[in-house]
């Protein structure tokens, strides 16, 4: 596609992005129009249902990371006997990522129109919008766009708002569930999975805001016009944090497939040279800086790389950065955001974090890379959730990445380039009441 | 009909005595928490299974029976 023909079918779900504040829900309809099954009580199930099979049509896959198709899980919710419930996730735990607060601090319509569209295909009766307790922007402006709603009776489900702990599992599915019943807020032991028993033991649909986004414009155009954008495997457009050593950082919508070398020109280019790039946030994959003008932006493109966008972040290591450093900040930081409940995780990521933090000290004992290949193994796929495993793959890839680094370090001990600030934003840690006994 | 061993990883505390009862499928981590062959459990073995399972003190060790894949 030409870069023309491509400049007018994107932006989609940016479209008319206000600078500052929020769209309101008459912008919202002017730009996109009015959601074709009709407002409120005069919500046309049969129109509801024929959504979830364009859904299926438009390939439509999750995007808070996992890429599990959309159609799959409201299905599953929508054969249940009970009546279900729909949960729209910004949880948003990836430190780097923006694009789920921005799509809910600026066009909160989106999403809301989108969780109201599933509720109704899937027959449920309740949509919550969950965001994490800190995120005030997001708040504010999803209590304003339910007051227009209200006023307009536009929505035909009950919607509310929930508060979720600032943690990095706390948008974890089992997790989400756990929370919203009163409960640690923390993994559990799947199946049953949140679509067979979830809230109140209700069948619940659990979709990524960018998800719902996406799922209210294709109930306005259809599959076909979904997948006008994108590669066969991946179709449509995403929403990408840049973030890093980039001219301007932040959150763009991008065609699936689309050469990342594209996308950082249009973000006015690296600030210097690019050392690594990581893909995927803190359970993605690095890959070396001088990928950065060959890969190109989809599931198929970054296969054979072994990296996914996740919940679509790519973030430009600066040369200046210790490659070393950064990866063992963030190592530690997934070791002490673990639901601290299983050992071989707990264990595991303290060991592989210990041992990184060892190697960069230039004090760890010969054969230590070869134990944190051997520990890494023993946490892969041994907890409740994906953490540990979404954890080996960061550390592994910077591993590799980071190699002459990190034999550097092993033997002469801390650069100079250990002490500066870190490149990656690094949350405080939360630390849970419960912990692994032993 | 085929049997399969499973851990809750959540609830298990690595007492470890599910790999001293049933050495041939479950060996232990570096931390002793038990590392299960994902086969399925051999006929002869089922018992043995059985047994490790309501020996765990915390009731982690899982025996589950599986219908056969379609």
């Amino acid at each position: 596609m030409s870069a023309q023909a491509q400049a007018v079918r994107l932006p989609r779900l940016l479209s008319g992005t206000p600078d500052q504040g929020q769209m309101s829900l008459r912008e919202h309809l002017v730009i996109h129009g009015e959601i074709p099954a009709g407002r409120g009580r005069r919500h046309k199930r049969g129109v509801a249902a024929g959504l979830i099979e364009s859904i299926e049509r438009a390939g439509l896959c999750g995007r808070g990371g996992a890429a599990f198709p959309t159609a799959v899980k409201m299905r599953a919710v929508a054969k249940e006997r009970r009546r279900g419930i729909v949960i729209a996730n910004g949880a948003e735990g990836e430190p780097a990522s923006l694009k789920d607060g921005l799509l809910l601090e600026a066009l909160p319509h989106l999403v809301l129109d989108g969780g109201s569209l599933a509720a109704a295909a899937v027959g449920a009766s309740e949509l919550v919008v969950c965001v994490p307790r800190s995120a005030s922007a997001a708040r504010q402006s999803l209590t304003q766009a339910l007051r227009e709603r209200e006023r307009e009776r536009y929505d035909s489900v009950a919607v509310r708002l929930e508060l979720l702990p600032d943690r990095y599992l706390a948008g974890q599915e089992s997790a989400l569930v756990s929370h919203l019943n009163g409960g640690p807020g923390v993994p559990t032991l799947t199946p049953p999975m949140p679509f067979e028993r979830g809230v109140q033991r209700r069948p619940t649909l659990i979709n990524n805001v960018e998800t719902l986004a996406h799922i209210a414009l294709i109930a306005r155009h259809g599959s076909e016009w979904f997948r006008e954008l994108g590669t066969p495997g991946q179709p449509g457009s995403a929403l990408l944090t840049l973030a890093g050593a980039i001219e301007y950082p932040g959150v763009y919508e991008i065609e699936h497939g689309a050469p990342l070398g594209d996308l950082i020109e249009a973000a006015g280019g690296p600030t210097g040279e690019i050392k690594a790039l990581l893909l995927g946030g803190y359970s993605g994959t690095w890959l070396p800086g001088l990928l950065a003008y060959t890969l190109s932006l989809s599931a198929e493109h970054l296969a054979p790389y072994g990296a996914v966008l996740g919940p679509g972040i790519v973030l430009a290591l600066s040369e200046d950065a210790c490659g070393v450093a950064e990866t063992a900040r963030v190592a530690r930081w997934l070791s002490e955001e673990t639901a601290g409940q299983c050992g071989p995780c707990v264990h595991g990521l303290n060991a592989i974090a210990t041992a990184i933090e060892e190697l960069q000290a230039g004090t760890a004992a010969s054969g230590t890379e070869q134990r944190i290949a051997r520990w890494a193994s023993m946490a892969q796929r041994r907890g409740a959730c994906a953490h540990p495993d979404g954890a080996v793959r960061f550390v592994s890839s910077a591993l590799n990445v980071f190699a002459e680094e990190l034999a550097e370090h092993a033997r002469h001990g801390p650069c100079d380039a250990c002490e500066r600030p870190s490149e990656l934003p690094l949350p405080a840690p939360t630390r849970l009441a419960a912990a692994v006994s032993r | 009909m085929s049997t399969q061993l499973r851990v809750n990883p959540i609830t298990c505390e690595a007492h470890g005595l599910c790999a001293e009862l049933l050495p041939e499928m479950i060996t232990l981590d570096d931390w002793g928490y038990p590392i299960v062959d994902g086969n399925p459990v051999a006929p002869e073995l089922v018992e043995h299974a059985q047994r490790a399972a309501a020996a765990c003190p915390t009731l982690a060790l899982l025996v589950q029976r599986r219908q056969p894949q379609r």
